[in-house]
């Protein structure tokens, strides 16, 4: 037999390995490009679009024009756009793999939604168009809120907060609002350990004085601490349901019922709804009001890859005061935009505006398309999921990783350990990092504040049993190491295009603004 | 002069009727590296328990109590050009405030050194 063995060789060759290899002279690893900063690629000369010199007019601005360049980088346009390509590729995203970051849920943005946002009758209209141009897109506003109110067995919703903290803040303000019609001085606001971070700063933003209630070793609230502290200096109390433990807050009811007969509200942070979609209506367990994560729960791109929205939905009693403005169908069919108060009608009450037009409308458009093309059945069948995968990641590590809640039931939609069981001097810092030579974001770390070390895995409905058995091999790998005390994961990542940076010096002396080098020269030598 | 400890991790070292106070070496352990540290500025009354000043670490912010009732003295402003201080020598030149007692009877029930350790050893 003649056998050709000039052609191009498929495997690697042992001496090719990449231990003996040399550094190379570009500093580039293969196809991953280092990148310098714009500036530093960057010069005046250059620029991507033709302009017309500037006429020569006499100047206006007496002595305050601008003395120096603007300092804008100038590239061409193909070296713009390599230059955020080639960082771009050293980014991680959804698109690429699991992303388990815990009270996250990032889950796959489905196509279909992006495909319906583009269209032109959403994508390329102006808040400021006339509104009997833009029917459609108020259709789609308004049809995501009913089901938002129906999901939710809420009263009303407001759609124009942009984000979670955005509609934390929508919350509380209605909540101050309803007290001051009714003359009620209240200045405290009770906030849980296991709620989310964002919860004590929104209140002590609108002016309420904020005062903790402690977790169960179980990791639920103290119902008794609560009861016993409301009183009638409690304006109300910001409950996260599931809670950062990743578990379901059974006595909610209780809780709500017994805030109430104190004269206060409850506030339900929705960020992880993601697991009783479907499931749970916050109305039914007495929540006054809930914002929802449109980006999370519905699936509209978050992380880098879109902007937040963070509709709010309120209790009977808190709707009249809900923040303008609002889309509402009138008797002849048409939809209407109400964007003063007016007192012949139920919104003579409204606290006001929070943003300038709508919402996000880009994310409107995607949330309804994803709870369209799920149906109701389909949502309940992502609460399920949800919370089948994150049990699944729970009961699987927990030989190697500790389980703080393990024994508390199963968790909901995202699962807890703790750094309980590795070798000395090893931390979660070394296990994140580990985790991403694996090829994987870590999930949250040391969050909640309430367990040790904290990691705080969710997995999400959207990924398989391959991806969460791949994710649980790779955790596992690393948990083990932490626990043999392997030093080089005190290194780690080793094979980053970044290795572990210095994160105390970046807190203590941050560089926030690039400096030439020759002037920063200059500045030393002075 | 006399050191005493709380389960907060606070020490407090009096002189006189003036209570020199800091986090213990178990807290910044805890903490990490600190990154910045707010103390409160001379005359500021605080009773016992009242949030005094803030520590931020790499991993997290959080308040540091008065141990004792009473009026500062003086804030350590050298905190809030080297934080690092309360990472090398917490129990030393990493101090937060001094305060004037206004009951020094209060010292009564925090712990003193051998106390401490055995509650932190218990942790």
């Amino acid at each position: 037999m003649s056998m050709n063995n000039q052609g191009r060789p498929t495997r690697q060759s042992v001496k090719d390995a990449a231990n003996g290899a040399q550094p190379t002279s570009t500093g580039n690893r293969a196809l991953m490009l280092e990148e310098a900063l714009i500036f530093e690629i960057s010069d005046s000369t250059r620029t991507g679009v033709d302009l017309l010199d500037a006429p020569k007019v006499a100047s206006r601005l007496g002595g305050l024009e601008r003395k120096a360049a603007i300092g804008l980088p100038g590239l061409s346009e193909q070296e713009t756009v390599r230059h955020y390509t080639r960082l771009s590729r050293q980014n991680y995203a959804i698109d690429l793999g699991l992303f388990p970051l815990g009270s996250c849920t990032m889950k796959h943005n489905p196509r279909l939604n992006e495909k319906m946002a583009r269209l032109p009758g959403f994508a390329d209209i102006h808040p400021l168009q006339p509104i009997h141009t833009v029917q459609g897109a108020l259709a789609v506003i308004d049809e995501l809120g009913e089901w938002l109110i129906k999901l939710t067995g809420m009263a009303g919703v407001a759609m124009s907060p942009k984000a979670g903290a955005h509609g934390e803040l929508c919350g509380i303000l209605a909540i101050r609002s309803a007290l001051e019609a009714r003359g009620d001085k209240r200045s405290v606001i009770l906030v849980p350990e296991s709620a989310h971070g964002t919860n004590p700063a929104t209140a002590a933003f609108v002016g309420y004085q904020v005062e903790d209630i402690p977790a169960n070793p179980d990791g639920r609230i103290n119902l008794e601490a609560l009861i016993a502290r409301l009183g009638p200096d409690v304006a109300g109390v910001m409950i996260t349901n599931p809670n950062t433990c990743g578990l379901f807050e059974r006595d909610l009811k209780t809780i709500s019922d017994a805030v109430h007969e104190a004269g206060g509200f409850v506030y339900c942070d929705g960020a992880n709804f993601n697991a009783v979609v479907g499931k749970v209506r916050p109305g039914d367990l007495g929540v006054d009001a809930m914002h929802i994560n449109l980006h999370k729960t519905f699936s509209t791109p978050h992380g880098g890859g879109g902007p937040g929205s963070g509709p709010v939905v309120f209790s009977e009693a808190l709707a009249p005061f809900a923040p303008l403005p609002f889309v509402e169908r009138m008797d002849d069919g048409h939809l209407a935009l109400i964007e003063e108060e007016s007192a012949q009608d139920h919104h003579a009450s409204s606290f006001g505006r929070m943003v300038a037009f709508h919402g996000q409308m880009g994310m409107f458009t995607r949330a309804l398309s994803y709870i369209l093309s799920h149906g109701a059945d389909g949502l309940q069948q992502v609460a399920e999921d949800a919370v089948l995968n994150a049990n699944y990641v729970l009961r699987s590590l927990e030989d190697v990783l500790d389980a703080p809640f393990g024994d508390a039931g199963p968790c909901m939609h995202e699962a807890l350990f703790s750094d309980a069981g590795f070798a000395e001097g090893f931390s979660t810092i070394d296990l994140a990092k580990g985790l991403i030579d694996e090829g994987f974001h870590p999930m949250t770390v040391y969050f909640p504040l309430v367990v040790h070390g904290a990691m705080l895995v969710e997995p999400t409905e959207t990924e398989s049993k391959a991806a969460l058995d791949q994710f649980i091999g790779a955790l596992r790998s690393v948990a083990l190491r932490a626990k043999a005390g392997d030093e080089s994961l005190h290194r780690a990542p080793h094979f980053a295009p970044r290795r572990r940076l210095d994160e105390t010096l970046a807190a203590r002396k941050p560089v926030l603004v690039w400096t030439e080098p020759a002037a920063e020269q200059a500045e030393a030598a002075e | 002069m006399s050191r005493y400890f709380t389960e907060e991790h606070e020490w407090v070292e009096v002189e006189g009727d003036i209570a020199t106070v800091g986090i213990t070496e178990y807290a910044q352990s805890q903490l990490g590296d600190v990154v910045f540290v707010d103390v409160p500025s001379e005359g500021k009354q605080f009773d016992k328990g009242d949030e005094a000043a803030v520590v931020e670490s790499v991993k997290a912010a959080s308040d540091v109590y008065s141990p004792v009732s009473g009026t500062i003295v003086e804030g350590n402003d050298v905190l809030a050009d080297e934080p690092a201080l309360v990472n090398t020598d917490p129990e030393g030149d990493g101090w937060f405030f001094k305060l004037e007692l206004t009951d020094a009877s209060e010292l009564d029930g925090l712990m003193d050194e051998g106390a401490y350790k055995k509650y932190v050893a218990g942790l």
